[in-house]
């Protein structure tokens, strides 16, 4: 069972209500103060990616978080009710859409100046570079991104 | 802390003070405000975000998109940032190589002065 569980309707606004959840949460835990503002943004990316596939798809389900501490490590799993669709690019590498290669700063290793409109995956690449083990979970009910740090709570 | 925007000019650049929070909720008001200057002629835009206590991808795309913005009219866009938690996220993106990243506004505007 997480040690905090929340669900909110997906506006942009209620993001920052997550992140500071998250990191009230993440330092109850026992979360390094050095960690926490990467535990903030990670969290914020991986709530605002939920958002706006939720304000695309389901407006009126909610984006769901939980936040789990102990044993060593703090993980929070953000999960959207969004279906997998046929291009989300998740049916041939089990990762969304506009996730970057590992070696790439910037998602699909071009300049964001390149594209067309704003920059797409930034926020992916962010979550990639600041949270310390990222995994994703394509289930019937949505996509889950799990991300985790170390932290020396028991709870 | 909710976003505060300012603007003024100095030495013909247009300077813009952001303090507070850039994320998915505001972001679009800070999108509005260089879209607006660039629509007025301001093409020589200085982001003051010494500032800013957060900023996300979100944010970060709102600056891409004033970048292109201003350079369709050879024009620039750069940064005054000093705080570490700040610039990690312009390393992380790779965008430490797209824009102009200055210490002082003093040192933006003296940079780009130097350039024409």
């Amino acid at each position: 069972m997480a040690t905090v569980e929340m669900s909110f309707t997906p506006l942009p606004v209620h993001v920052r209500t997550a992140r500071l959840v998250a990191t009230a949460v993440a330092r109850r835990s026992g979360v390094g103060e050095a960690l926490l503002d990467e535990v903030r943004l990670a969290v914020g990316e991986a709530c605002s990616r939920a958002v706006e596939a939720h304000q695309a798809q389901c407006p009126d389900e909610p984006v769901r978080v939980e936040l789990t501490g102990g044993n060593g490590r703090f993980e929070v799993v953000v999960t959207d009710a969004v279906a997998a669709g046929p291009d989300d690019g998740t049916s041939s590498s089990a990762q969304p859409a506009g996730w970057p290669e590992p070696a790439n700063g910037v998602a699909n290793g071009t300049s964001p100046l390149d594209q067309s409109g704003p920059p797409q995956g930034l926020g992916l690449a962010v979550i990639a570079g600041l949270a310390d083990d990222v995994q994703f979970a394509r289930t019937p009910a949505g996509l889950s991104i799990t991300m985790s740090w170390p932290s020396d709570g028991t709870s | 802390m909710d976003l505060k925007l300012d603007h003024h000019t100095r030495d013909g650049i247009e300077v813009v003070d952001v303090e507070g929070e850039i994320d998915v909720y505001t972001a679009p008001r800070l999108r509005e405000l260089l879209i607006e200057l660039v629509n007025n002629g301001h093409y020589q835009l200085v982001v003051n975000m010494e500032k800013v206590e957060f900023l996300d991808s979100t944010g970060l795309g709102v600056l891409v998109g004033g970048l292109k913005r201003v350079r369709a009219h050879d024009g620039s866009l750069d940064l005054v940032c000093t705080q570490e938690r700040i610039l990690k996220i312009f390393r992380i993106t790779g965008l430490t190589k797209v824009f102009g990243i200055h210490d002082t506004v003093d040192e933006a505007i003296t940079a780009r002065k130097s350039e024409k």
